[in-house]
């Protein structure tokens, strides 16, 4: 996580020192785009941007697509259980839902001048990260539910400023994304609600799957600590403080990762009440002079060991995706040699 | 049953048996049919056909929920989908054995879609005219659906028949497979005859040769052999499946089963 | 995996006629071979809510357009599937829906 920031933050410092202009004509494009931002308008695909803004945009994008991609796995692998016919369509519905906020966020990427093919290997390769939330296992039919709440719940927390983030292809995709994540949460928490209202074996599974899915929500879909409220050391906040501070700048994000921390907690807590459920961290308890829930501070540095590529989960995750890949390369062969037939439009029709 | 009952009334009722069995006969080809395309999610060979196969087998769950929760109207035990989903042991399940075929590559299950999605699409349309408006009202909503899915397979069969070398060669071979297991899709029996006689019902056998002719067309574009098997394979609609069936039906039923009671 | 054999390299601008009295919007974009794939690929991806009339796909300066009288069959998809929209659920309880913005 760490080193991720670090790199980062060594690109976006790289770009923005290298930006002294070597004549007039790049002084005016970087006017330009500073004009963009301060104005709130719109970066579009052709306006000239700097390479530090263009590198964090595809890594946030590409991360971004592949949490997707990865994130249907957990969910997908209940399909063939749902155990009812309606919690199979919704499963089904939502999984596709998140096969095509990857296509969104794969084509908004690919307007920054990567392709995809590219960004796919580089998350086969391991050069490239998802959402280390992902990396935890699904183990019961809640974990469906818990995942959809509390998982998409902090998503949504996540992106709903990014439909207003600065680049224009990003944030387009953004609303559509969220548009439809509203659906992913709702029927999250009404799966739990079925659960909590059922049969105490049916609860004693719902409280077993938050005990495991809250801790990786609120760490992990937020990004690293970039101030003091989360528990974090004074270096690590810091080393996220000038990350969150440039993609602020930029107008990629605009809020710290521990202020959409902060709200997601606040969104929670009287949810769980609502369903009878206990969020595991004994620290929740309102705070009637900040206006929020507080909450115990997060143990960046033992929960590292979950961000880590090495772990069962996280291998089977890469694994499934690198053998649909390679197990549909012939078919992806076909495809393009259909294409490249002069006769192909019509002789599908 | 009192004396002045009369004949038509009793064989009324025997229809309504009748329109029952078929009924959960078509809602267990589409059940099991989707709950083979749920297997692919996450293994497909393009993200936009895992978004494409989920479609379809949304469609499908759709049809088997709309005409189980029929059925278990029709036949007077108020079984609700869930109950037959779920309630039921494999041998109870009527599907074509063509429904429950493992996915094999993705050459496989295109022959098994289009082959199962031409038949739907023809009697669908011909269940629309049924004498139970139940089953009309689900047959007509379906058709359309079934018509979407015959486009995707009908697109990826010339697609990998004029592909490259290996796609021919696998679509080939998949259609091989698929073929004998299709006759049983057409097949008469007692009940479906006793349905089309009385005019309450179409049966699927007068249907084959526009099938044929339809797929064939689609085979044919696709610069392939129509395959001419040997044999037929039959037993699903009577409960007699493969050996792979069981753990398909106890995957399917394996939470629900798992939490006696329980409400979702 | 080389970018040859991802085999899905054309892109596809896609237009959709949200509902009647509006044109064609362009809505986003789609990898596919050939214009049905890119067609099926827009449908998949654009129309899985609301009520869409008509989709095109382009490519270079060629437009293909779904044809009327596929209409249905062809947005079938978006009908009888109340789940996917929120309103179809229990509302949550207490702080919010997640989905307002800040």
């Amino acid at each position: 996580m760490v080193d991720t920031a670090e790199a980062i933050v060594q690109a976006a410092g790289g770009a923005a020192d290298g930006e002294a202009a070597p004549d007039e004509e790049a002084a005016a494009l970087a006017a330009h785009f500073e004009a963009l931002l301060r104005a709130g308008e719109t970066v579009e695909p052709r306006d000239w941007m700097p390479d530090g803004y263009r590198r964090m945009l595809v890594r946030q994008i590409a991360q971004h697509a592949h949490s997707e991609i990865i994130g249907m796995q957990p969910e997908g692998g209940w399909l063939t259980r749902a155990p009812s016919l309606h919690r199979k369509s919704v499963l089904l519905a939502k999984v596709q839902d998140e096969a095509g906020h990857g296509l969104y966020l794969y084509a908004a990427a690919e307007t920054l001048g990567v392709d995809r093919a590219d960004l796919l290997d580089a998350l086969h390769r391991g050069q490239q990260r998802y959402a280390a939330t992902f990396n935890h296992p699904a183990l019961t039919w809640a974990d469906t539910g818990a995942i959809a709440w509390l998982t998409d719940g902090a998503a949504v927390i996540n992106q709903a400023p990014l439909t207003r983030t600065s680049y224009g292809p990003y944030a387009r995709a953004m609303r559509r994304v969220c548009q439809e994540e509203a659906f992913h949460v709702r029927q999250g928490y009404d799966l739990m609600k079925a659960l909590c209202e059922g049969t105490p074996a049916q609860r004693e599974m719902a409280q077993d799957a938050v005990d495991r899915w809250w801790l990786p929500a609120v760490a992990l879909m937020f990004g690293p600590p970039d101030t003091l409220a989360g528990g974090a050391d004074a270096r690590t906040a810091a080393l996220g403080a000038r990350v969150s501070a440039q993609a602020i700048a930029w107008g990629i994000k605009r809020h710290t990762n521990d202020e959409l921390r902060q709200r997601f907690v606040d969104h929670c807590v009287p949810q769980a009440r609502g369903l009878g459920l206990t969020l595991p961290d004994p620290g929740i308890r309102w705070n009637e002079e900040r206006g929020h829930y507080d909450f115990g501070p997060i143990d960046w540095e033992s929960y590292r060991g979950a961000l880590a590529d090495d772990s069962h989960t996280a291998r089977r995750r890469v694994a499934h995706r690198v053998a649909a890949h390679e197990d549909g390369a012939w078919v992806r062969e076909a495809a393009a040699a259909y294409a490249a037939r002069e006769d192909a439009p019509e002789a599908a029709l | 049953m009192t004396t002045t009952e009369t004949h038509g009334a009793r064989e009324a009722r025997g229809d309504t048996a009748g329109f029952a069995l078929l009924a959960a006969r078509l809602g267990d080809d589409a059940l099991v049919l989707g709950q083979r395309l749920c297997q692919w999610i996450t293994r497909a060979p393009t993200i936009e056909e895992d978004l494409a196969l989920s479609n379809i087998a949304l469609d499908l769950i759709g049809h088997a929920r709309a005409l189980l929760a029929l059925s278990g109207t029709l036949d007077g035990t108020g079984r609700t989908e869930d109950d037959l989903a779920y309630g039921r042991g494999d041998r109870e399940f009527r599907n074509t054995l063509l429904t429950a075929l493992p996915n094999g590559d993705f050459a496989v299950t295109v022959a098994r879609q289009l082959a199962y999605s031409h038949y739907a699409v023809l009697y669908y349309e011909a269940l629309a005219g049924s004498a139970e408006p139940g089953l009309a009202a689900c047959a007509a909503r379906a058709a359309t659906e079934v018509d979407y899915h015959r486009r995707h397979a009908d697109g990826w069969t010339v697609r990998l028949g004029l592909g490259t070398a290996e796609s021919g060669r696998r679509m080939q071979a998949a259609l091989d497979r698929v073929w004998p297991y299709t006759a049983e899709l057409f097949d008469e029996d007692d009940l479906v005859a006793r349905l089309a006689g009385t005019g309450a019902a179409a049966s699927p056998g007068p249907l084959r040769p526009v099938w044929r002719e339809r797929v064939h067309a689609v085979v044919e574009r696709a610069g392939l052999a129509v395959p001419a098997p040997r044999w037929e394979a039959r037993g699903g609609r009577q409960g007699l499946h493969g050996e792979e069936f069981a753990p398909l039906i106890a995957e399917l039923q394996s939470v629900h089963r798992q939490f006696p009671g329980g409400t979702w | 995996m080389s970018r040859e054999t991802e085999g899905v390299t054309a892109s596809w601008e896609v237009f959709l006629r949200p509902r009647r009295g509006l044109s064609h919007q362009h809505v986003g974009s789609v990898r596919a071979g050939d214009a049905d794939m890119a067609l099926e690929h827009a449908r998949d991806l654009y129309t899985r809510r609301g009520e869409p009339l008509s989709l095109w796909v382009v490519r270079s300066a060629d437009v293909h357009a779904a044809s009327p009288t596929e209409r249905d069959p062809f947005f079938s998809n978006a009908h009888h599937k109340p789940y996917r929209y929120p309103e179809h659920f229990t509302p949550l309880t207490g702080g919010g829906d997640h989905d307002d913005d800040d």
